[in-house]
């Protein structure tokens, strides 16, 4: 049993034929409810035996439209087929709606569950009231309930008015695993038919009537403002409709059609002033950040003493540089004003931070302001900025008419916000056999959240309690967080802070390992021998789980097997988002470079709801983590981003395109994160192959330079 | 401007737009295709490709004026009769994630299954190495490919 209290679910829905309104809350991440219950999901079950789900989860690929449902349709007992997610907008009944931090899944699983699970109840209820018959001689299944004794049946549909009378129920029977008939199936995804049709409508594929298109040239340098602009050449440009300023650092282009606004740009001529950064680059930016070493950091974790141990003493130095997320579908977000309210369709993983950023920019309260929320062809954390949506709120009311404003692939690379490069320092003290009995990570990076203005508590981002824990058991342990500053923009990017601290704490336990003389795998198993508890901020982490995905990947990519001729293999591990994660990267050398032939990957996130969108998720953010490790590289030279489109900053293609192979550690756990787990082991497990195949150690990102 | 007459999944279309005016950008705001996409504008990416007398080729990289009088398909009317098989193939091994490449995507291994009905890994790398996607599903976009071309095999024909 389930105990419910009033705060979790709300009834509603009373008003005749309207059917059966559950309203329940979804928590983000680590926070918490507030004082007042404020649902911010709803189930609703209409007459005409529909099951809709309003909840606001943005849906950037990552399957939550699938996934979410199907965790509600278990405790339900729905037929799969009456269910339809709605995608809500921004509310200011709602809490919070961020879609990020790979919590969709984590996050929802026990209010889903209890929202499907108390509505089942009430259902059952109605029809034995309607039957005059004992509750406990019903039951509930695929969408109706049942008295078998009778042979009778009656639809959820049917049953929802009545059940709407019904109090929410104090305690329900909440589903053993065993007894699963939706959850942990292959279910294929819900929106994939509409997007092999090109049926399904994107941010920038939506179109209101009378919309005109625009593009803004934007200061070049970053923090540099707009000086003067001659728009002449550009209203000769046909269908160019208005130039105007935007703020303080950048000018519009109106047109017609997005060509007319391309080539009305093309042509504007902008004097910049170019302001402090004018002389910025990449040098002065790493060698800023490698000055922040020498400060105090804050403890992360700590057991132990580091510092008084003695034994053979090992350090290493790493870094990486400044990454951007670069989604297929560029920035983009349509805007209405209409004096005393605008209205947005904005392709959004943070509808209320753009109502409110929005509202703010054109004068508006946010409760005069409307976020529809789109697909979005990728996220990766780039669309948690709002800046694409206050720039099209800004050129609509300036024109006072719809508009759909474009950014360029050149745009979204240069007038992004930037995973923060890091430097990291690690040293540790081996005893006589080579184990480490002390470590120590210290992470030299500048804060997403301090620069955006938002707390950093205890001079602690926010993001590093979910991307930079512990992983081996170690008696004198500790990681260290240096605060840095950088007039970089920067912004959350797929593991955030992850794939920088499994980088450098994993080529470092390559390096120890190679200095013990031991095999990688081997080594860090003897770190996790021993069950512990490694409690950081609000996870444990467990030296057993751990080593759990470790064993399986090793297993699975037969490491105890010899490897065919020049082949290659490296590992590494490391948790975050509350899951596991062990790769094995085996590659081959070409012409000094290493192809990457084959990824074996094991995961422990709990109990797992789709294994086909699991399965998409880790080979996903393979393939993402290799384009990191190998070639993600945003540079700065004279204030401005040197990248500008796939030529100089090159995802995978294809041909590069390794088999990635998954695995997940059967459990019956509450889910964890899945979308971003698998990017942080891969760097360090292909360097580590590199080594292994070259003796070189790399230290640097991109490994391709 | 220049008035075009174009020939579109079949239908002819007359448009009015300045010539050089990329196809993609016609498709998208004057004819309301909008399951053809522009990600780079440089032909880098593929997610803008369509098909001109059979053969893929980069929208956001071709000049309307171009395609004046040929036939031109898109994903709107790649599967003119139901799902094309190789839609049924993407659905079948559960492509898309984001799914804003997969047009492009679909296109691009629609005019490779024409001139190649039975492609070794090889030949799909080669055909398909001009389409990014980043959300990474390289892997079995490959699968619906063989797929789609043992299923192919199996009914005489892509079309």
């Amino acid at each position: 049993m389930s105990a419910l209290s009033r705060r979790e679910l709300l009834v509603g829905g009373v008003a005749a034929g309207a059917g059966l309104v559950i309203g329940f809350y979804l928590p983000h991440g680590s926070g918490s409810q507030k004082d007042t219950f404020s649902p911010n999901a709803y189930l609703r079950i209409t007459p005409d035996n529909k099951v809709t789900i309003v909840v606001a989860r943005s849906e950037m690929g990552q399957g939550v439209r699938t996934a979410l449902p199907m965790i509600l349709a278990e405790e339900l007992e729905a037929d799969w087929k009456q269910i339809e997610i709605e995608q809500a907008g921004a509310s200011m009944l709602y809490g919070d709606q961020t879609t990020g931090g790979s919590a969709s899944v984590r996050t929802t699983w026990d209010p889903m569950r209890k929202a499907g699970a108390a509505a089942r109840e009430m259902l059952i209820s109605a029809a034995a009231l309607a039957w005059n018959v004992p509750r406990s001689a019903c039951s509930a299944e695929n969408g109706h309930v049942k008295h078998t004794a009778s042979n009778r049946s009656l639809s959820y549909g049917e049953l929802a008015g009545k059940a709407a009378t019904l109090p929410i129920p104090t305690d329900v029977p909440l589903k053993q695993s065993k007894d699963y008939k939706i959850v942990g199936q292959r279910l294929a995804r819900v929106d994939s038919p509409a997007k092999v049709k090109g049926e399904a409508t994107f941010g920038i594929d939506f179109r209101t009537p009378g919309m005109r298109y625009a593009l803004l040239s934007r200061c070049p340098v970053i923090g540099g403002k707009v000086a003067s602009f001659d728009d002449k050449e550009s209203r000769k440009i046909s269908g160019v409709s208005y130039v105007g300023k935007i703020g303080d650092s950048a000018v519009a282009v109106v047109a017609d059609s997005v060509w007319g606004a391309m080539e009305g740009r093309r042509v504007l001529n902008v004097a910049w002033d170019e302001g402090p950064n004018k002389d910025l680059n990449t040098a002065a930016v790493m060698a800023s950040l490698k000055q922040g070493a020498s400060k105090n950091g804050a403890n992360l974790f700590a057991v132990g003493e580091p510092a008084k141990v003695s034994g053979r003493h090992i350090s290493a130095e790493y870094q990486l540089p400044f990454m951007a997320h670069a989604p297929m579908e560029p920035g983009n977000c349509t805007a209405h004003y209409r004096g005393s309210k605008c209205e947005l369709w904005a392709p959004t993983q943070v509808p209320q931070d753009c109502r409110d950023s929005v509202a703010q920019a054109i004068g508006l309260d946010p409760d005069q302001v409307k976020v529809n929320v789109t697909l979005m062809g990728g996220g990766f954390g780039r669309r948690l900025e709002h800046d694409y949506a206050v720039e099209a709120a800004q050129v609509s009311k300036a024109i006072n008419a719809p508009v759909k404003v474009v950014w360029t692939r050149e745009d979204d690379m240069r007038f992004s916000t930037y995973r923060p490069a890091s430097f990291h320092q690690l040293s540790a003290t081996l005893d006589a056999s080579g184990v480490p009995v002390a470590l120590t990570h210290r992470i030299i990076a500048p804060s997403i959240s301090g620069q955006k203005g938002q707390p950093v508590p205890n001079g602690v981002d926010p993001d590093l309690p979910d991307e930079a824990g512990p992983v081996y058991g170690i008696p004198n342990y500790s990681i260290e967080y240096v605060m840095t500053e950088t007039p970089v923009p920067l912004g959350w990017m797929r593991s955030v802070y992850a794939l920088q601290s499994a980088f450098a704490l994993e080529s470092f336990i390559d390096e120890l390992a190679v200095a013990a003389g031991k095999d990688p795998v081997q080594y860090r198993l003897h770190l996790l021998a021993k069950d512990q508890d490694l409690p950081y901020f609000t996870t444990t982490w467990k030296t057993s789980r751990m080593r759990g995905v470790l064993q399986l990947a090793a297993e699975k990519a037969g490491w105890n097997k010899a490897l065919a001729a020049r082949r290659y293999r490296g590992v590494a591990c490391f948790g975050c988002f509350s899951s596991y994660m062990a790769e094995v990267v085996e590659i081959s050398m070409e012409n000094d470079q290493p192809r990457v032939q084959r990824v074996v990957a094991a995961v422990d996130c709990g109990q797992v709801v789709n294994p086909s969108i699991l399965e998409q998720q880790i080979q996903g953010g393979v393939v993402y983590g290799l384009a990191n490790a190998l070639r993600a590289k945003i540079t700065i030279e004279k204030g401005r981003i040197v990248q500008g489109n796939f030529d100089d900053y090159g995802p995978l293609r294809m041909d590069e395109t390794p088999t990635v192979e998954v695995y997940a550690v059967p459990s019956q756990e509450g889910p964890t994160g899945i979308g971003e787990p698998s990017v942080p082991p891969v760097a360090p497990a292909l360097c580590n192959a590199i080594y292994a195949a070259t003796k070189k150690r790399i230290r640097a990102l991109p490994i391709l330079s | 401007m220049a008035d075009l007459t174009l020939r579109v999944n079949g239908s002819e279309r007359k448009v009015s737009v300045p010539p050089e005016t990329p196809l993609l950008w016609v498709l998208r705001d004057t004819l309301e295709l909008t399951g053809t996409k522009f990600g780079c504008g440089a032909g880098l990416c593929g997610a803008c490709t369509v098909h001109v007398e059979g053969n893929a080729i980069r929208s956001c990289s071709t000049a309307v004026s171009q395609v004046a009088g040929k036939s031109v398909t898109t994903i709107e009317g790649l599967g003119a009769n139901g799902l094309h098989v190789l839609q049924q193939a993407w659905l079948a091994e559960e492509v898309p994630q984001c799914g804003y490449c997969q047009t492009g995507q679909i296109m691009s291994a629609a005019a490779l299954l024409v001139k190649t009905p039975n492609p070794t890994d090889d030949q799909i790398t080669q055909a398909m190495n001009g389409n990014l996607c980043r959300c990474g599903t390289y892997e079995r976009i490959r699968k619906a490919i063989h797929r789609a071309a043992g299923d192919t095999a199996a009914s005489g024909g892509a079309r």
